[in-house]
């Protein structure tokens, strides 16, 4: 069985795998990492979304032994000394979620979003999210929170770039 | 948000909605706070069900028939016991002697046929996808290998999966007892007299197609015995009505049998069932003394998950020129699919009551029959019943509109039950307590812009643009807050409605409470807090919430139906006020004062007129210490109470939407989407707003986008999230709530329910929009879902538009497309 060398959220771990599991069982069943959840078995849900490398994958498409040497951010490693991440707190704030099964996936997903679009207008967070369905909340409130976490977060680099006086 | 929404109503209806800063003053109800359950939740703290792992446990997988319907001639297991991993293989014969049956709790009439329904088949499978073997293996891969082990031999039956069809004389036989499950009957006033000689009569089919319910959360399960004691998790919304039910198929007696509905990620009525791998856990786990758990595949989930609507609607209405109602006829086919689950007839039967709408009429008649199918049965979905019912009539009372030359707002008003009439006693014999419909609508025609749209609809058919915008409104009550036990009882439903809670007040003054409802996304934990705080006079942050848990809340009857608030809600209040009344007479013993001239206000008894008092968390400390009580009180603060209202609720509201359709390429947009709901008083607006949104996405999902499509065969052509369409964000717009208020008068909290009020309103705004869109083209129904190819087919093949109508009114039909007032169109018709 191949051995892989993996970092989650932080901790490196040393696995032997077998080539067919999935890089989100892998974090589930083995790691313990149950934040992040499985909703679908076609990538069309995006529940499972995690940042491999900085960037979001569906982690149900990902082979674990692909993952080998990555570097993978679950929903349990956002938050930063007990700090949540912006992104977790707007969507406190905006009700963006009710059963909260696809949050994890959509709170990656945002994140990742922002990347590329730090100041997304709503028609841009509605198509970068077509990826991350949700059943519960119509998604107006995913939509807002998507906007404000980008609002705090630009907020946070300008503080950062300009310390205050 | 479209630019002809009136932006200062939207700002004063987000204010009202909490969302731009919360109410001042003390009290809790009302105010939007954030919910308590999100710190887990955005956390990835939380436990679903498969996230749950015990020593030793094993897996589960279940072989499933590929056929709709076969006998089953043999089952080999042995080459998959053989296979690595494998601790065990059962095949439905192997268990056939503890299965039992999966139960059936509502048989609405005497003559009700209800089949033998195994957990796995053992002698004949009736629908694709049905359980035929276990394996149960060391980690979930290897069961999954081993199931392409086993032989199964089957001898193909012929699968029946329209509900017509299987009425014919020679159709092939689900059950040996013939394909109708039972006919259901009900009626008030003099429906012949209505329909003589009315100067109009609105004929029309709908076909309500198949849904998959798709909760996010696909289901799992956990069983674990410890000796003669066991324990099941399951992503279940009933965790106390499944606890009964398993008990009674299983053999495990009750008091020995704990069910635990852990975080659950959405049900929407998926979840309300007592499910076969439920039942097959449990039975392995005895038969190993080990843990197992099963968790589905989405596309195992969309075979077996029960599914719902699928109904056909023959609806009539029977009107005097003016617009106003006599009567309303409904013949309703019912699919069942191939058992009744838990409460599979009694769907179509909650609808029945909620075909007159809000509107008033001189008789009704209400005819369903339940149709076997060899298709996974059908239950309950979001809404159940009622959804149906409001499409029926409120798309109906368009084509109403259309015949008379009316504005379809306009021959709602002139039948609708006016705000003065209240409470008034519908045709069904409900008495609708209290409601407003002129405010709701009113409220979201200011919102919508509605002459507005309407103009530029004028525009864009003089214009003969290429895109056409549609208008729809839909008004509609539904029958919430399910209780009372007595009326359910009369409608043969097995099981009662009310609603139990405790509430505790601890040695340091901190709150718990303990209801019997089952939350999976409905925020009852903050709600309930909110209840709790203003009613005991604690802050909101000292109450703690329990649930879901047969161990912890011994009693309740759980979530569904926007039953929660309701009748939940309300317990959860009575409680609060027997521990006051409890602590009062504590305070007055204390304070040598007698109970009646003691005070209660924020938090603390007082003696009337003097400075002297306890506070709450006192008394509690002392009933605590109990060193000096009143004789004949006992120790504690606390107490239980349970709440059975004397009648439903009725949420009522107005949505109204606007659909951009390219007659081009049949695509549709929604370009804007109002929605203005009386729940009644609102505990938490933010709460009420999402639920709001999530039940119109529902909707839409059913109005453009989801169906669960068989072949002839009976094969499920949709098994996965890439065959069956659920609304993604970059499907929707941005929605605008508003709010009328009229509370309930069957509740001190005057609360009337909301999960499913948008799921209800939606779709018929949505498709009344979309045919509002196509009347100038000769088209007068589009079948649901309204996909691009289904209306570009429509306007194909009825050409060019028919000159430029008028505004607001569609075309007349005497001059528009020439459809005669009464003809029916058929599914074939329509279905295109
Ligand atoms: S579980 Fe990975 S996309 Fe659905
Ligand atoms: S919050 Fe339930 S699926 Fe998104």
């Amino acid at each position: 069985m191949p051995r892989i060398t993996v970092t989650v959220d932080g901790i490196t771990y040393e696995e032997e795998v077998e080539p067919r599991l999935l890089l989100v069982h892998l974090l589930r069943d083995r790691l313990g990492k149950t934040g992040t959840p499985v909703g679908c078995d076609t990538s069309n849900c995006g529940a499972c979304t995690v940042l491999l490398d900085g960037r979001s994958a569906k982690s149900c498409s990902v082979l674990a032994v692909q993952a080998d040497g990555s570097d993978v951010v679950t929903i349990e490693g956002l938050a930063q000394g007990g700090e949540w991440h912006p992104m977790q707190k707007a969507f406190h704030t905006e009700h963006a979620l009710q059963c909260g099964y696809c949050t994890p996936g959509m709170i990656m997903a945002a994140i990742d979003l922002l990347r590329d679009d730090p100041d997304p207008s709503e028609e841009a967070v509605r198509k970068g999210l077509e990826g991350n369905l949700c059943r519960c909340t119509g998604y107006c409130n995913i939509v807002r929170a998507v906007r404000r976490g980008a609002q705090e977060m630009s907020q946070a680099r300008q503080e950062r770039e300009v310390p205050a006086s | 948000m479209s630019e002809e929404l009136d932006a200062g109503l939207v700002a004063e209806q987000i204010a009202e909605s909490g969302r731009l800063g919360e109410p001042s003053g003390a009290r809790e109800v009302g105010r939007a706070r954030r919910r308590k359950e999100d710190a887990r939740l955005v956390t990835g703290r939380t436990t679903w069900t498969d996230n749950i792992q015990l020593p030793g446990m094993l897996y589960m997988a279940f072989l499933r028939s590929p056929m709709a319907h076969a006998r089953i001639t043999r089952v080999d297991t042995s080459a998959a016991r053989g296979r690595p991993g494998v601790v065990a293989v059962y095949s439905g014969q192997d268990l056939a002697d503890e299965q039992g049956s999966l139960p059936c709790a509502w048989p609405v009439t005497e003559d009700i046929v209800i089949p033998d329904h195994p957990p796995m088949a053992v002698r004949e499978v009736r629908y694709a996808g049905e359980a035929v073997a276990c394996v149960v293996a060391t980690d979930r891969y290897k069961a999954a290998d081993a199931l392409e082990a086993i032989e199964v031999d089957y001898e193909p039956l012929a699968a029946v999966t329209d509900m017509t069809e299987a009425l014919a004389e020679d159709a092939p036989l689900v059950h040996e007892s013939g394909n109708r499950a039972f006919t259901w009957k009900f009626a008030g006033g003099d429906i012949d007299a209505a329909f003589r000689d009315a100067p109009v009569v609105i004929e029309r089919t709908y076909v309500q197609q198949r849904l998959i319910p798709t909760a996010m959360e696909p289901r799992a399960v956990v069983a674990t015995t410890d000796g003669d004691d066991f324990t099941l998790y399951s992503a279940t919304q009933i965790p106390h009505v499944l606890r009964v039910m398993l008990a009674l198929t299983t053999g495990i007696p009750e008091h020995k049998l704990r069910v635990v509905a852990p975080d659950v990620g959405g049900g929407f009525g998926s979840k309300l069932q007592v499910t076969a791998e439920e039942v097959l856990a449990l039975l392995v786990t005895r038969r190993l003394g080990k843990p197992v758990k099963w968790t589905e595949s989405r596309s195992e989930g969309n075979l077996t998950v029960h599914h719902g609507r699928d109904q056909l609607q023959r609806i009539s209405l029977a009107a005097e020129r003016d617009g106003r109602l006599r009567g309303v006829r409904v013949d309703l086919l019912a699919d069942m699919g191939a058992y009744l689950m838990l409460v599979t007839p009694g769907v179509p039967l909650l609808g029945a009551f909620m075909y007159n709408g809000i509107y008033k009429m001189d008789a009704y008649d209400f005819t369903c029959t339940g149709v076997f199918t060899t298709k996974m049965p059908t239950d309950a979905y979001r809404g159940a019943g009622r959804p149906e019912a409001t499409f029926a009539i409120e798309r109906a009372m368009d084509e109403l509109a259309h015949e008379l030359g009316l504005d379809p707002v306009e021959v709602r008003r002139r039948s609708w039950i006016t705000h003065q009439e209240f409470p008034y006693e519908t045709i069904c014999g409900l008495t609708y307590d209290s409601g407003n419909y002129e405010a709701a609508t009113d409220k979201a025609l200011a919102l919508f812009g509605y002459d507005k749209l309407r103009a530029e609809q004028t525009d864009r058919r003089e214009r003969r643009d290429p895109v056409q915008l549609g208008i729809g409104v839909s008004t509609y009550t539904e029958m919430c807050g399910l209780a009372p036990s007595r009326v359910l009882g009369s409608l043969s439903y097995g099981a009662g409605g009310w609603e139990h809670a405790t509430v505790r007040m601890l040695p340091t003054g901190k709150v718990e409470v303990v209801t019997g409802t089952s939350p999976h996304g409905q925020g009852h934990e903050t709600a309930w807090s909110q209840i709790a705080a203003d009613a005991l006079g604690v802050p909101f942050g000292d109450v703690a919430v329990l649930h879901g848990d047969t161990a912890i809340s011994h009693k309740g009857m759980d979530t569904y139906g926007s039953r929660s608030l309701v009748v939940g809600g309300v317990a959860v209040l009575a409680a609060c006020e027997k521990v006051k009344d409890k602590a009062r007479q504590l305070a007055a013993h204390m304070l040598e004062a007698a109970a009646d001239d003691v005070e209660f206000a924020d938090g603390s008894f007082t003696v009337r007129g003097t400075a002297e008092g306890k506070t709450i968390q006192e008394l509690a400390l002392a009933a605590f210490a109990a060193h000096d009580l009143p004789d004949g009180v006992e120790p504690g603060l606390d107490a239980e109470a349970t709440f059975d209202p004397d009648n439903f609720s009725f949420p009522h509201g107005t949505h109204l939407c606007a659909v951009e359709v390219d007659t081009e390429t049949g695509a549709c947009a929604i370009r804007s989407y109002v929605a203005v709901d009386d729940v009644g008083s609102v505990v938490n607006p933010l709460i009420v707003e999402g639920q709001v949104h999530g039940g119109i996405a529902q909707g839409i999902g059913q109005a453009l986008f989801e169906e669960a499509v068989h072949d002839s065969e009976g094969n499920l052509l949709t098994t996965t999230m890439a065959d069956y369409l659920i609304p993604s964000a970059a499907d929707l717009p941005d929605f605008t709530t508003g709010r009328t208020e009229t509370p309930a008068t069957s509740n001190p909290l005057g609360v009337k329910g909301v999960g499913e009020a948008g799921t209800i309103a939606s779709t018929p705004a949505v498709v009344n929009a979309v045919v509002d869109a196509l009347r100038p083209y000769g088209v007068h129904d589009v079948r649901m879902p309204c996909t691009p190819e289904r209306i570009w087919r429509l306007v194909a093949e009825a050409g060019a538009p028919a000159p430029a109508a008028t505004a607001g009114t569609g075309e007349p039909a005497a001059s528009g497309a020439g459809e005669t007032t009464t003809s029916a169109s058929t599914p074939e018709e329509s279905a295109r």
